[in-house]
Formats: structure tokens, C-alpha cells, sequence
């Protein structure tokens, strides 16, 4: 993808929708529920939105990156947990491949926090929840709530002196809340399978969502530099050269 | 060779190093990741973007 059209995402051409096309519903079929959805889901996410060739120009910046690289560290943690999961604790503690792949999964959850983070103020400092973004927003914070909560598990399963002493140093702030009675901190086998299991289809569902939403509504534009920037009414239009779209701000 | 070289740059055999600030306590890893997410940050902000081709 290229970042040299003003264009917003919205701006995308029409897709090519029509009778005997694949995706229009035959004669008398309109009503059915999965005419009714697939009606939907190309309305609302056409593939030129969906998968576009070119990016507004105000995404040329690095701070649009962050957002790319934590997607990238997911996938790096993904499949070096996979790896993991598949060789077992004693592969990962004991032999130099396990350890190689330990450390790959540690460093890409590492990385993984640090672009989020990067991310996260990105966003917050250009009020990325403008233009009908919340649920944007709001899938953002929930999913890095949650991913915390990965890597808390994730220590725990680590099967270590580490994780001994991170559980049984958790285990009296988690009762205290009252979530012991559900969410046992001591108890192995469940932490491993949240962490390997629960909590990743969480976190990779939310980031689905996620970039679907930034897809339908376009990456938010950056703030103006200068008028309308203290205005009461709230923040101000795009520049001039840019074309209105469903992504605009308001 | 190489893992003696990098595990020299960081002696790990030893009860962590703690920053104090009244009641605020932070360990150097912490800090130094902070840090460092600050900069990187601010370089995003300044460091020109090389964009693609230009059509129009």
C-alpha cells in the first residue's frame, strides 16, 4: 500500500454488486437471512475498503506504523506460542532450540507492549475516537486490558521459579478482589489454559474487530495545526484538499 | 563467544536495581523501557516519512 491519495478510505470505487455477479441474491431470495447479511457485510465493508491499494496522505507518518507493528509482533507471539504449546515445558527450559523459541516469544510480547503502548498514545494525543470511532477506540482498550491479562497467565505457565513467585505473590490481590473464588492464580492447569487458549481468541477476535472497524471507518485524520483547534465546538475539518468520506471526523 | 559478549552487557546474577522517588519505586528495566518508548515515540514524530510513489 502506497500513502499518496487524499482520499479517505470511504472514497474507495463502488464495488461491482449486480444480478449473476455472485453476491446479489437470486429473484425472491432478497429477504433471506444470508441474502439480508452478505447485503450487509458488502455495504458496509466492500472489498476496495476492505483491502485498499492506497492510503490517505496523512498516514505517511511513522506514528501510523505503530499500530502495523504491534499486528506484526501478534503474529510473531501466535506462532512462537504455538511452537511452544506443541514441545511442551521441558523443550522450552531444557534444550537450546526451546529456549531460542522461549526467548522469541518472550521478547515478541515484549515488543508487542512497547509499539501498543506507542500506539496507544499516538491515538489518545490525535483523539482517534473522533469520526464514530468508539467502537475503534473501545475494542483498542479492552483488547490491551486483556492482553495484559495474557501475559500475566503467560508468566504463570512459565513453569519456573519465576512463576511460582509471581503466583503466590498474585494469589492475595486476586482474593482480595474476589476473583480467587473463579480465577485461581495457584492452580496450574487453569492458568495455562487461559493463557494458551481463552485469552488469545479474545485478544485475536478483538484485534479482528478492530482493524474491520478501522477498515469501515478509515484511519482518523490527524488534528488541524492550527484553526479550530481551541474552538468549543469541537475539533475542526479536514484540510481543504481533502475529499469527504465516511471516515471525515465529525 | 556471543552469548559471553551479551550476557556481559547485562549481569542478571543479581537482585535487581530500584529507582526511588518518595513512595514511587520503579526498577532501572522498567525506567529504561520508558525511556526508550519516549524516544522512539518523539523520533516517529520528527523522522520524515518516506512516502511511496506519487500519482497525483
Amino acid at each position: 500500500m502506497s500513502a499518496v491519495t487524499d482520499a479517505g478510505q470511504g472514497a474507495a470505487p463502488p464495488s461491482p454488486v449486480g444480478p449473476g455477479d455472485g453476491v446479489s441474491p437470486a429473484p425472491g431470495d432478497e429477504r433471506m437471512w444470508s441474502a439480508r447479511l452478505r447485503g450487509a457485510a458488502m455495504r458496509a465493508l466492500p472489498p476496495g475498503k476492505l483491502l485498499p491499494d492506497r492510503q490517505p496522505s496523512y498516514v505517511a507518518s511513522w506514528v501510523y506504523v505503530f499500530g502495523v507493528l504491534s499486528l506484526a509482533s501478534f503474529v510473531v507471539i501466535l506462532i512462537s506460542g504455538v511452537v511452544l504449546v506443541l514441545k511442551g515445558p521441558s523443550w522450552w527450559h531444557l534444550s537450546k532450540t526451546g529456549l531460542f523459541f522461549n526467548s522469541i516469544h518472550l521478547w515478541s510480547v515484549e515488543l508487542f507492549f512497547f509499539f501498543m503502548v506507542l500506539h496507544l498514545w499516538g491515538k489518545f494525543f490525535m483523539a482517534a475516537w473522533r469520526g464514530n470511532r468508539a467502537l475503534t477506540w473501545m475494542t483498542g482498550v479492552v483488547c490491551f486490558v486483556l492482553s495484559i491479562a495474557t501475559a500475566f497467565t503467560g508468566y504463570l505457565s512459565q513453569q519456573n521459579f519465576d512463576s511460582q513467585w509471581i503466583s503466590t505473590q498474585a494469589k492475595d490481590g486476586i482474593n482480595s478482589t474476589g476473583a480467587g473464588a473463579f480465577f485461581n492464580v495457584l492452580n496450574f492447569g487453569q492458568m495455562l489454559l487461559w493463557h494458551v487458549l481463552l485469552l488469545p481468541i479474545a485478544v485475536g477476535a478483538l484485534i479482528g474487530l478492530h482493524l474491520l472497524m478501522v477498515r469501515h471507518r478509515g484511519v482518523v485524520r490527524p488534528l488541524p495545526a492550527r484553526a479550530g483547534r481551541h474552538s468549543r465546538s469541537g475539533p475542526a475539518r479536514a484540510p481543504a484538499t481533502s475529499q469527504s468520506s465516511p471516515g471525515a471526523d465529525r | 563467544m556471543l552469548s559471553l559478549m551479551l550476557g556481559a552487557l547485562v549481569n542478571l546474577s543479581h537482585p535487581g536495581h530500584y529507582l526511588h522517588w518518595g513512595f514511587v519505586q520503579m526498577s532501572v528495566a522498567n525506567f529504561v523501557v520508558i525511556v526508550l518508548m519516549v524516544v522512539v515515540f518523539a523520533a516517529a514524530l520528527v523522522i520524515p516519512f518516506r512516502a511511496g510513489r506519487r500519482h497525483r
